[in-house]
């Protein structure tokens, strides 16, 4: 019992240290930020074609087969109660607040968060980042802090993505399979999509990206520096975002209903 | 150049005032750091003195490695005082820190050059960083220091094509690219072929003496350090062992200096790691 107790306590202690110096650590890199986007542009825009043109392909062909099944679903119900019609707001609205942003960061978490964290990771390994130490260049500043903005900045592009190809999925399945009214498709998601609807799946979009980014250079930068380091880090990443995603998901929703 | 041999170089600094022998540019009292339950540096006591090339030996696992990283703090010790050039670093911010780094270079053990970037990029890599010169400089000195390790026709290849030992000559390039005034290798003749090798060795004592520069090199491979060393210290049990020009360790009185120093198998250092009795693990007889 007492041994439990001691344990229980040694993990809180262990988890509060961790989460502090989590949050140091995103202080740092919000601190060289902005001096990074107004010295070092081409840094971060590498980084943003490397975490997000690179997922485009992934993005796209997710996105279609989303919004395709959303439309399907959708078609299926609705004209229970003859309302095909509605088929393009329903998976408009399932785009637009919840799949895209979410789906998004959960293959941006797969894709591009994998390839962050085990490329920090390695460098690591390596000695590539006590090289940089040595050479007096920080490299939280040089490595870390432009992989955490190309991901914030990729990730809300490639959730509009998302979407927008989701709902050509939508479309060809709606308008092309089910013959649904192509005006009233359009019209409908015109008439009841909101900008504050939009507005919700940007904020979201954007909260992701800062925690996906930051969950994959924190990851690689905190690697046990051995290959089994690597690999277990590069898991964390997945699993961590994953399950923040769909925690701050959530909480929005919560908040902005 | 001759240097009295030492066997217990710890007591008679005890007195010496730190940091103000200009002679000495780095200087190690009283160290120690452990990793995990294993002390690596007990009390460690150590003078590196400026424009020389001083050798760190010793049996695996001694910390060799360690006590660079702990001279250019990418480690901080539990205790004692390591003074560079009359600083203590462990008073530097991270400025300072920095500051004092960009005064030296070191060659990784694996060379640690950076993957995404060409063999040229690395050797540019700091006088991109550090300085404004103008692209065509920057190709004139790197292509100068790529000459220098002989692999000035690698510049356009990337890490991955390069074999070990071309590694870490590239590295040796960019270490020596900001002329630093202290120059560390962590083991710079490993899997270099006889000519590299020779080019290398060569390099390292041309460098100390033309450029003035102060060399530390740690290094297992006796007779390569013994030519190009004005002093070695052989570190063992976390302390200073002996010190000495490298023919005073070569015909020490010592055991431990002897086996090193010639590398018997039999000595003060076992070969092995502690084990149960061969023939009892063998025959099984230690699982009863």
């Amino acid at each position: 019992m007492k041994q439990t107790f001691l344990d229980l306590r040694n993990n809180l202690i262990e988890f509060l240290r961790t989460f502090g110096a989590f949050q140091l650590f995103f202080l740092r890199l919000l601190r060289y930020s902005p001096e990074i986007l107004t010295t070092r542009l081409g840094l971060v825009v590498k980084q943003v074609h490397n975490a997000g043109a690179q997922s485009l392909v992934i993005i796209m062909v997710c996105g279609l087969f989303v919004g395709a099944v959303l439309a399907l679903q959708a078609y299926s119900n609705m004209s229970k109660f003859n309302a095909e019609d509605w088929t393009g707001v329903a998976a408009a609205f399932a785009l637009v607040k919840e799949l895209g942003p979410v789906m998004t960061a959960l293959l941006f978490a797969g894709r591009a968060g994998t390839a962050l964290t085990s490329e920090i990771g390695l460098m690591k390994a390596t000695d590539q980042l006590s090289a940089m130490e040595m050479m007096a260049v920080n490299p939280v500043r040089r490595v870390l802090v432009p992989r955490f903005l190309g991901g914030v900045i990729a990730m809300p592009f490639l959730a509009a993505i998302f979407s927008a190809v989701g709902l050509y999925g939508a479309h060809l399945i709606g308008v092309e399979v089910f013959q649904v009214d192509v005006g009233s498709f359009w019209q409908q998601i015109q008439l009841t999509v909101e900008i504050s609807d939009v507005n919700e799946g940007i904020i979201k979009s954007i909260v992701f990206g800062v925690a996906a980014s930051l969950i994959a250079v924190w990851e690689g930068y905190n690697t046990v520096p051995t290959a089994e380091g690597v690999g277990h880090a590069t898991t964390r990443t997945v699993v961590i975002t994953a399950i923040t995603v769909l925690v701050f998901d959530f909480m929005i929703t919560a908040a902005m209903i | 150049m001759s240097f009295r041999l030492s066997f217990a170089p710890s007591t008679d600094l005890a007195d010496e005032k730190l940091g103000e022998n200009s002679e000495n540019l780095i200087e190690i009292r009283a160290l120690k750091y452990s990793r995990g339950h294993r002390a690596i540096f007990d009390g460690l006591n150590l003078t590196i003195r400026r424009g020389e090339i001083t050798a760190l030996m010793g049996p695996s696992g001694t910390g060799k490695t360690t006590l660079l990283r702990l001279i250019t703090r990418q480690l901080i010790p539990e205790e004692g005082v390591i003074y560079v050039d009359g600083v203590d670093i462990s008073t530097l911010n991270q400025s300072g820190l920095y500051e004092m780094r960009k005064r030296f270079g070191m060659l990784f053990q694996n060379g640690a050059l950076l993957t995404d970037l060409s063999v040229f990029e690395n050797v540019a890599f700091p006088l991109r960083e550090h300085t404004k010169l103008s692209n065509r400089l920057i190709r004139h000195i790197v292509l100068t220091k790529l000459h220098a390790v002989g692999l000035r026709g690698a510049a356009d290849m990337l890490p991955a094509q390069l074999s070990g030992g071309m590694a870490r000559r590239i590295a040796l390039a960019r270490a020596m690219v900001m002329d630093p005034e202290i120059l560390i290798y962590d083991e710079p003749f490993v899997g270099l072929d006889p000519i590299s090798l020779g080019v290398i060795v060569r390099l390292v004592r041309r460098l100390n003496d033309v450029l003035g520069i102060t060399s530390i090199v740690v290094s297992h491979d006796v007779e390569e350090i013994s030519a190009v060393a004005d002093r070695s210290f052989l570190l063992s049990d976390g302390k200073v062992a002996a010190s000495g020009s490298p023919d005073e360790l070569r015909t020490a009185n010592s055991e431990l200096v002897r086996q090193f120093m010639h590398g018997m198998a039999d000595g003060p250092v076992a070969f092995h790691y502690q084990a149960p009795g061969y023939e009892e693990q063998l025959l099984g007889r230690d699982i009863e």
